[in-house]
């Protein structure tokens, strides 16, 4: 917020002379797509459906290269976010194999030198689709798929920029652009070159629910599970800042009256 | 100017009680995150119970698992063990209180108010004398000795001789089945 | 005016003993009961007050929060997204604490501004100002060191920046700065050794500034509050007791400072913050834009317009340090600017330059401006913000003070009062 609007006055000016601003370089990312999603504004709230979508899209197609560390199993069966029971949540972690210490022998892999997995609890967090960035890396013709845990706070734009990204392959790049060998053109990353190949294509997934499973709706519904990695507290937030200033304004109203009263005698 | 009421109060006065009032509300609110904050948080909570899987324990043998940062024994008792636990009379001993978090407060000491399960005795492995961790198999009691002070414990884990004043502590857990146990 | 002699009288026999013992109860009867303060004090004499609440808001948060942090390089970002998501309250915890930084910042802008505005540096009130600028000083090193501990991109590179700083000593005293730098980081770089220090540095500084502006309340209570006419109190008939008009009126623009805080708390935490701060400290990767948080940004503008690195850091120090000056740089025996005509618009003009020199310092490097089809430099306007700056403390504040005639000061306090209710 804070870059986009000096950036944008800047931009301002730069128009107003009749300079265009999509001229003034190939590769300058496009503004992020004007989306609306049901976690915005101060009333907001994350829809339950598409949070257990997103969940879904992002087991079954993004956690193939990017971790979620830091969301712990037992999140999910709590209150604002996709809304598991314990039971469910339990059942979803023992799906998973997360890294396990020494055994009595004091051994960390087993005969053929794979590490040694045990089925995950409520207290453990996502396991990481590689053991280290080096790995990752080598899986990934070098680059690095970024934790998603909380993506939408570390990127201008947050959720709009990620559905952007998501939804912003497919298009020919224009006249006179190369794309580099081994990335994919996507004119809303900045560079125009990104790593990622096209993760989402329509029916990448099934939804249990029976949603039509387009692009559009997949990168919703995993936006909106990713807004809800990286702030699960954010209904709480919003219920308890009405609470809140309903209260300050109150509080302000009385004192308000008591020192018009107080200073009465003085003016 | 302000205007008196009956009772002599103005109401300048109950503003200024409204105001203090809501201040102290609006503080005594604005308290409670401050004091929370120290309870254990979701990621301790969620350690709060844990499933032991009891089908690599052997006849005579004893695993310790942590629970919520204590050690607790997990052992499958032999046949003479739990004959001499339930031959004790529990008027003979220094504590006749069972200790059983899965039991009412009251209950006795009896072998079978010890366990769920007469082969499984699961027992917190604190001594209760000072806190520290008993030994198996020593002792005269064929049960557990803390090396610290001397406390001697039967095949129940119930003091015998020694300056511990309870018995072991059975923690709240239940069976899952057969195999498998759910501490707290 | 200062207080004069004592009114408090101990009302029980635990009082009377403890009032001869230990006088803290008639201390705080005569400094925040009855202390005599002007009666025409405005909105912008609640900021003291405002600043003093925030800055126990900010230790005790702090202190909360120190019960979670884990000051350790492989840690501590893991250890506030443990905050964020697990401990009781934590995320408000945290956010609170982040934006009240903002807050206090905001609100010490207004107070410093206040004081330029009314005269409040000047005699008698010199070294209460000079606490002020101690405070001020040692608020921005706080929040400095603060930033550096979620060890996020930003947290590290600006520690890596500022201290980089120091080096530039080694062109006066070879080596010595270097030395300083290497010192300051307990390496070869920011690292976990400089995490550790930085945090006990954190813990330690709000307590540093606690006690001094004990010393700057004690300054002020001395000859008295200034008040917005410049002129001094003659007597009883100027001034009320603090309690309860003060701390009443204080309450209530405190409560409206705060429904602007809880705005940013609940509806938009991160709205200050800045992005990359979400990703955790790599030194191999250097963010595309470096930049402090808002209330450094004037700063950081002046010292990026100097090309040379030593030249912009004293530029940026003595920014700071010319505040210190203010009560024997202004001639002006007039203290109040409403009744200082010429002063009165380079002051505002002063107040615009401040605010362009944090956009400019939010901008990148090499951004320009395109007037009619030239582009010129944003360091052009940073320098000219820089220069008006240092022009108002060193140039306008000596030379305005003996060429303007000030208007008419009102005989008293009281009298412009009792004269506008007729």
């Amino acid at each position: 917020m804070r870059i986009s609007l000096p950036l944008g006055l800047a931009l301002a000016a730069t128009l107003a002379t009749g300079a265009l601003a999509a001229e003034a370089g190939l590769g300058h990312a496009l503004p992020p797509k004007d989306v609306s999603f049901s976690f915005e504004g101060p009333f907001g709230t994350y829809d339950r459906g598409a949070l257990q979508r997103g969940f879904q899209v992002y087991k079954e197609v993004c956690s193939a290269c990017h971790s979620l560390n830091r969301v712990a199993f037992h999140a999910l069966a709590d209150e604002g976010g996709p809304g598991f029971t314990e039971a469910q949540a339990k059942a979803i972690a023992a799906g998973y194999k997360v890294p396990a210490g020494p055994n009595d022998k004091g051994e960390t892999t087993d005969a053929n030198g794979t590490p040694l997995t045990r089925p995950g609890i409520l207290a453990d967090h996502f396991p990481a689709p590689f053991p280290n960035d080096e790995a990752a890396r080598t899986a990934n013709n070098g680059a690095l798929p970024p934790d998603l845990s909380i993506i939408e706070k570390a990127r201008n734009g947050g959720a709009h920029y990620v559905y952007s990204i998501l939804t912003g392959f497919g298009e020919k790049p224009p006249a006179g652009f190369k794309v580099i060998d081994g990335k994919y053109y996507n004119p809303y990353f900045e560079g125009w070159n990104i790593s990622m190949p096209p993760p989402l294509n329509a029916n990448s997934v099934t939804y249990s629910d029976g949603t039509k499973a387009t692009v559009e709706q997949e990168a919703h519904d995993v936006v909106t599970f990713l807004a809800w990695a990286g702030e699960p507290k954010m209904e709480e937030r919003k219920r308890m800042g009405f609470g809140v200033m309903l209260f300050l304004i109150a509080f302000a109203g009385v004192l308000f009256l008591s020192y018009r009263k107080l200073w009465a005698d003085q003016h | 100017m302000a205007s008196a009421t009956s009772d002599g109060t103005t109401r300048r006065d109950f503003l200024y009680i409204a105001s203090g009032a809501m201040g102290a509300v609006g503080v005594g609110l604005a308290a409670w995150p401050f004091i929370d904050q120290m309870n254990p948080s979701a990621a301790v909570l969620a350690m709060s119970s844990t499933e032991v899987d009891l089908t690599p324990v052997q006849e005579g043998q004893q695993i310790t698992i942590m629970w919520r940062s204590k050690p607790v024994f997990v052992r499958k008792r032999t046949k003479k063990e739990i004959e001499e636990a339930k031959a004790v009379n529990v008027a003979d001993l220094p504590d006749g209180v069972a200790r059983n978090a899965n039991l009412p407060d009251s209950a006795p000491a009896t072998d079978a108010n010890r366990v769920i399960k007469p082969d499984w005795l699961v027992l917190i492995g604190i001594c209760t004398h000072l806190g520290c961790i008993p030994l198996f198999n020593q002792g005269e009691f064929g049960g557990y000795l803390c090396p610290c002070h001397g406390s001697q414990y039967d095949t129940a884990g119930r003091i015998r001789k020694g300056p511990a004043p309870e018995n072991l502590f059975i923690p709240p857990y239940n069976f899952m089945n057969d195999t498998r146990i759910k501490i707290g | 005016m200062s207080a004069g002699e004592s009114t408090y009288v101990p009302k029980s026999g635990f009082a009377r003993w403890m009032d001869s013992r230990l006088p803290i109860m008639r201390f705080a009867h005569d400094t925040m009961l009855t202390y005599p303060t002007p009666k025409n004090l405005n909105i912008w004499y609640t900021f003291g007050g405002i600043l003093a609440i925030m800055l126990v808001f900010q230790i005790l948060t702090g202190i909360v929060l120190a019960m979670h942090y884990v000051a350790n390089d492989k840690m501590a970002f893991d250890s506030v997204e443990n905050i964020m998501r697990d401990v009781n309250y934590g995320w408000l915890l945290r956010y609170a604490h982040a934006n009240g930084a903002s807050m206090f910042f905001l609100a010490v802008y207004v107070h410093i501004f206040r004081g330029l505005y009314y005269g409040s540096y000047k005699a008698p009130r010199e070294v209460l100002w000079i606490l002020g600028v101690i405070i001020y000083v040692l608020m921005i090193a706080t929040a400095f060191l603060g930033y550096v501990l979620p060890w996020g991109q930003m947290s590290f590179w600006a520690a890596t920046v500022i201290t980089n700083l120091f080096s530039s000593i080694d062109q006066i005293i070879p080596h010595l700065g270097t030395a300083i730098s290497t010192w300051l980081w307990g390496g070869f770089a920011v690292g976990d050794p400089t995490l550790n220090r930085f945090f006990s540095l954190h813990y330690l500084l709000p307590f540093v500034i606690f006690a001094v502006v004990g010393l700057h309340i004690w300054a002020l209570h001395v000859p008295g509050n200034n008040n917005p006419l410049g002129i001094d109190v003659k007597g009883p008939q100027d001034t009320v007791p603090f309690h309860p008009y003060y701390t009443v009126k204080d309450g209530f623009y405190l409560v409206l400072f705060f429904i602007v805080f809880a705005g940013l708390v609940f509806y938009a935490p991160n709205f200050v913050g800045d992005v990359e701060n979400y990703q955790p400290a790599n030194p191999l990767v250097t963010p595309p834009e470096i930049v402090p948080e808002w209330y450094l940004l004037p700063f950081y503008a002046m010292l990026r317009s100097i090309p040379q690195k030593l030249v912009g850091v004293i530029v940026l120090f003595g920014a700071l340090a010319v505040l210190a000056f203010a009560p024997w740089l202004d001639t002006s025996k007039v203290r109040s600017m409403r009744f200082r005509p010429m002063m009165k618009p380079f002051f505002w003009i002063l107040v615009l330059d401040c605010i362009l020199l944090g956009y400019l310092g939010a901008n990148r490097p090499d951004a320009t401006w395109n007037l009619g089809g030239i582009e010129i430099s944003l360091v052009w306007p940073a320098r000219l913000g820089t220069a008006y700056y240092y022009a108002y403390f060193l140039l306008l504040m000596p030379l305005i003070g003996l060429l303007e005639t000030p208007k008419p000061l009102p005989d008293s306090i009281a009298k412009p009062v009792l004269a506008a209710a007729e």
